[in-house]
């Protein structure tokens, strides 16, 4: 089994008891305000580092190239509340084009 | 997925219609089409974003076969782009299951939050669990106001919308992008950063989650010439637990 199969299946089976764990644990354990901060901002976190190493990575170094025109695109998008399929098109054509030149 | 609710929040968000209605239903009788098509006004939408994590699945160099079983599976919008985004940047499975899990440990607080309401046992709570996301979670919550029973509705209703839509498009994308060769031509390398864009934007809502997105971004660059790929993203989890601690 290879690495794709392993990350596919294995995250699949560990976010499956994360959800259903969630219907065992005591209730209390949600009024815990320290909980629900770093809940609240784990996926921030993430998220935002995911922009930035899926932006600016290739491999193990930093580089400038058109995926960061197709980010930009996005985010003046998102700035202007387009919708996500929007946001998403603009970015993708926007990267495309500057590829191209 | 692409929406931030906030899950404990108390009744923002999915749609205006759903508080403008509210005087008119007990907490016996709701009607169930008002509940249906807010629950549908979310999970169409939602769903057809499965389109661009087929062609991100596939552009990272999953099947298409795996990349509907992350859908039918995993089923978490952001724990999926994750791992086909850590993977399709050369990172080890052991990267992309720490941080499609820890993405998914949310999808855990809205199990504990909805368990009071749902009440399952046995299958119900295995199908329940799975359908568990922001979507369904945040639909419920703000069905609320219409009693418990709209809540249950609209919880089932959403979660089973997103679920059917969600892996019919993921097999379209997937499909669609294993047809076109170069991805970069085609600025799929780009609309996988901006779905992770998408996906946080809605949740920088005040000046400490700006912080922390602007720091995990820094931190996460800095690393990627010292560190093994997928590193960089685990790393900043250390930032949302440091404040998070410190209010």
């Amino acid at each position: 089994m290879n690495a794709l199969w392993i990350a596919t299946l294995i995250t699949s089976a560990i976010c499956f008891l994360l959800k259903f764990v969630g219907y065992s644990l005591p209730e209390s354990l949600l009024n815990r305000p320290i909980i629900q901060r770093i809940n609240s901002l784990i996926p921030i976190a993430l998220l935002s580092a995911l922009v930035a190493v899926q932006t600016f990575g290739a491999d193990q170094n930093i580089v400038v190239d058109h995926r960061l025109a197709g980010v930009g695109a996005a985010a003046i998008a998102l700035r202007f509340k387009a919708s996500f399929p929007v946001m998403m098109l603009l970015a993708a054509i926007v990267s495309a084009l500057v590829y191209r030149i | 997925m692409p929406i931030g609710w906030e899950f404990l929040g108390q009744n923002e968000g999915v749609s205006s219609s759903a508080a403008n209605g509210s005087e008119q239903f007990d907490e016996a009788a709701f009607d169930k089409r008002l509940v249906l098509r807010d629950s549908l006004a979310v999970a169409i939408p939602v769903g057809t974003y499965g389109a661009a994590f087929g062609a991100a699945a596939v552009g990272s160099g999953f099947s298409v076969f795996q990349s509907c079983l992350l859908s039918l599976l995993l089923f978490s919008g952001a724990s999926q782009f994750a791992v086909v985004g850590v993977m399709g940047a050369g990172g080890s499975a052991i990267s992309a299951i720490a941080t499609g899990s820890l993405l998914g440990l949310r999808n855990g607080l809205y199990g504990l939050r909805m368990a009071p309401v749902l009440k399952l046992n046995g299958f119900k709570k295995i199908l329940g669990a799975q359908i568990t996301i922001d979507e369904s979670t945040g639909v419920a919550i703000n069905q609320e106001s219409r009693g418990r029973a709209a809540s249950q509705y609209g919880f089932w209703a959403t979660g089973i919308g997103v679920y059917v839509f969600w892996n019919l498009f993921t097999l379209i994308g997937a499909l669609g992008a294993q047809s076109i060769g170069d991805p970069s031509a085609w600025g799929l390398d780009a609309a996988v950063p901006a779905a992770f864009l998408g996906l946080v934007w809605p949740r920088l809502i005040d000046r400490k989650t700006k912080l922390v997105a602007i720091l995990a971004a820094l931190l996460a660059v800095l690393l990627i010439p010292l560190t093994p790929a997928g590193v960089p993203i685990i790393s900043t989890a250390l930032l949302a637990v440091y404040f998070g601690w410190r209010k």
